[in-house]
């Protein structure tokens, strides 16, 4: 199963460590992303698979072959770049037959590979365009294309959506997805966009400062962060500071069972707006006053001042009445819903 | 409307002083010369301000003009050919040194153009003449049995005017590799090109322009050098900038220099924007 697998990949530079031994092992046909803020060191290890950064120790191996031993141009990677790096200077169709060219193909051959991949990413009547003449999205297929046709083992993408406008953006994440399924390469994807990561890949691997905070499929990343980063990180999240005695947890006002194994001290209590319901007063339930109150269609946008400052709740429109502005409400959720962390005092 | 009117007069209300400046410095003295070279002169009567083309036709009618044209537009190119040659790996290298030794080597390149034209064509003078350093290093090496001339030869004048004009073809190819995206040499490698492909097929075409701005530049200062030809060509070995001086200065044919000026300058135009068109339009797609 094992396809391609990252050792306790490590890249210092100097003294500072971009990446910290990062374990990952990707399976063939896989789509997985590399999710984190800018700087937590998600191109650096991309960069390190392409073999264009030494890795300071660590490994990488891809069907049990020794990676890193390769020079960049024999791996045999595909690579999409930010800035879509095509090159100004050739056709579409030339930039697509580079790699082909490199790897000797006759013309004939070429011809017909180049018409099949642009054909994938719908530019089938653009090969002799130049780049410049072409938009941000075109260009992007033009490279995801070119990255392609050389029908490699592994798709690396760094950023490839994030020059383009929302509503494009939209449009290939579907595009992109629906050709990794056609083509079935495995895909390692860079995004710091979490909406991005959890549209496209079968597992999301969360980074911050170099280090791994979670490997998981995305709903099961958002439903259960391993972490309070995590759960910041992935989607809207309200966090409440509490404390912990006795294996109980009084947070805003509220008095619950704590999880089992939550040490005595403060603690940082997450839970998701849509994962919140008002309901009657309880000694488990959050008091607090509607301050603001949004309309949005299918759902309900909420602020609620609480004891602990605003929490926001989403509810879905459900037809049903809803509190108004300045009511007085109690919050609800699930114990299955809330994640507890330790919290430094 | 009245003021819309004034509003467009004020661009030029306001580059008004500069183009007086551009005229009074430039344009005139250009004019002058051109119609001087219509101006009679003699021996004795000196110039005569009345309309010939006796200039223009002993220049077309005598061989020697030729030879000294024909000399300088040799020159010139092997000049931009060699500081093309030299400028061009130079700035590549630079650029992808560390920049802890970058700012050091750009210096030791460079430096040369904060010296001089003149003492650094005499230096050259010194190391090419049969006595210099160059000819005997080489008769001790063994590898001449005796001295070669360099000096009043276009050899020398060659090597003097590349060292002299070799950076300014650095500065401009610096200037376009500057402006590559990195990631499209990695993008390269990664689908599969070996160094050499990279850089002929990537990295070259895309500093074709840099390498014609900075070949515009050294042809148009190698064909209108004065100190260097005037030093290592000496009195024997006639450029069209150093004969045009002797015209003004020695035989004080004025006129007749004045015609030798204008049809450097001519010529240099006409050489210039016409290779101009003709690459600008074969590497279209490169130019903005
Ligand atoms: N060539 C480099 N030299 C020094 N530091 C670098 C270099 N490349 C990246 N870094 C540092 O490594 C960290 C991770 O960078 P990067 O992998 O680009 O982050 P990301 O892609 O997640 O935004 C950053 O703090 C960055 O400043
Ligand atoms: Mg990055």
């Amino acid at each position: 199963m094992a396809h391609l697998v990252l050792d306790k990949l490590s890249k210092a530079f100097g003294n500072q460590q971009a990446v910290s031994e990062l374990d990952l092992t990707v399976a063939k046909g896989e789509f997985v992303s590399l999710l984190g803020p800018s700087g937590c060191g998600k191109t650096t290890t991309l960069q390190m698979i392409a073999g264009f950064v030494e890795p300071t120790s660590g490994a990488v191996t891809l069907d049990g072959a020794d990676l890193l031993a390769k020079p960049p141009s024999k791996r045999g990677l595909g690579i999409v770049f930010q800035s879509y790096a095509l090159f100004p200077h050739m056709t579409v169709a030339e930039n697509v037959g580079f790699g082909l060219e490199m790897r000797g193909l006759g013309r004939a051959e070429r011809d017909s590979r180049i018409t099949e991949a642009l054909t994938l990413v719908g530019l089938a009547s653009f090969g002799e365009r130049y780049p410049r003449r072409m938009s941000g999205g075109q260009q992007q297929r033009v490279a995801l294309a070119r990255a392609l046709v050389i029908r490699p083992p592994v798709l690396l993408l760094d950023e490839p959506l994030s020059n383009l406008d929302a509503k494009l953006r939209e449009g290939m994440q579907a595009e992109l997805r629906a050709i990794q399924r056609t083509t079935g390469t495995t895909t390692i994807l860079v995004t710091h966009d979490q909406s991005e990561a959890m549209a496209l890949s079968d597992r999301i691997v969360v980074m911050n400062q170099g280090r791994i905070e979670q490997i998981a499929a995305p709903e099961q990343a958002y439903a259960s962060p391993a972490s309070a980063f995590v759960a910041g990180f992935l989607g809207k999240t309200n966090r409440l500071d509490g404390e912990c005695t006795d294996q109980r947890i009084s947070v805003a006002g509220a008095a619950f069972a704590a999880p089992a194994g939550t040490a005595s001290g403060p603690v940082t209590v997450s839970v998701r707006p849509e994962r919140i319901a008002f309901g009657p007063a309880s000694p488990a339930a959050i008091p607090g006053r509607v301050a603001t109150r949004v309309f949005q269609g299918a759902h309900w946008l909420f602020e609620i001042e609480t004891a602990q400052g605003a929490v926001s709740v989403i509810r879905q429109n459900t037809g049903e009445g809803v509190p108004g502005e300045g009511d007085n409400v109690h919050l609800h959720a699930a114990s299955q819903d809330l994640l507890v962390t330790e919290r430094r005092p | 409307m009245k003021r819309r009117r004034a509003a467009t007069l004020v661009p030029y209300f306001l580059s008004a002083p500069a183009l007086l400046l551009f005229l009074a410095v430039m344009i005139v003295p250009l004019i002058m010369t051109a119609l001087l070279s219509f101006y009679d002169w003699g021996q004795y009567k000196g110039i005569v301000p009345e309309f010939t083309l006796k200039n223009w036709r002993e220049m077309i009618a005598d061989d020697y003009f030729l030879e000294v044209y024909v000399r300088t537009l040799r020159i010139s190119l092997l000049v931009t050919l060699f500081s093309a040659l030299i400028g061009v790996p130079e700035a590549y290298i630079l650029n992808r040194m560390s920049p802890r030794w970058r700012p050091l080597c750009l210096l030791i390149v460079l430096g040369p153009l904060l010296i001089s034209v003149v003492a650094r064509t005499l230096g050259w003078a010194l190391l090419l003449g049969s006595t210099g350093f160059l000819n005997q290093a080489l008769v001790s090496l063994g590898l001449l049995s005796e001295p070669v001339g360099f000096m009043f030869t276009e050899t020398g004048v060659v090597i003097a005017l590349t060292h002299v004009l070799a950076p300014f073809m650095l500065l401009a190819v610096w200037a376009a590799l500057q402006r590559l995206d990195g990631k499209v040499e990695q993008a390269a490698f990664s689908l599969g090109a070996s160094q050499f492909s990279v850089i002929r097929k990537v990295v070259l075409p895309q500093i074709i322009p840099g390498i014609l701005s900075g070949s515009v530049i050294v042809f148009a200062l190698a064909a209108s050098a004065f100190a260097t030809p005037a030093i290592i060509g000496g009195r024997r070995l006639k450029v069209a900038s150093t004969l045009a001086y002797d015209e003004f200065l020695n035989t004080l044919n004025w006129p007749l220099g004045a015609a030798v000026a204008v049809l450097l300058l001519v010529a240099l135009v006409a050489i210039i924007v016409g290779c101009n068109r003709l690459i600008e339009r074969r590497f279209a797609q490169v130019f903005e």
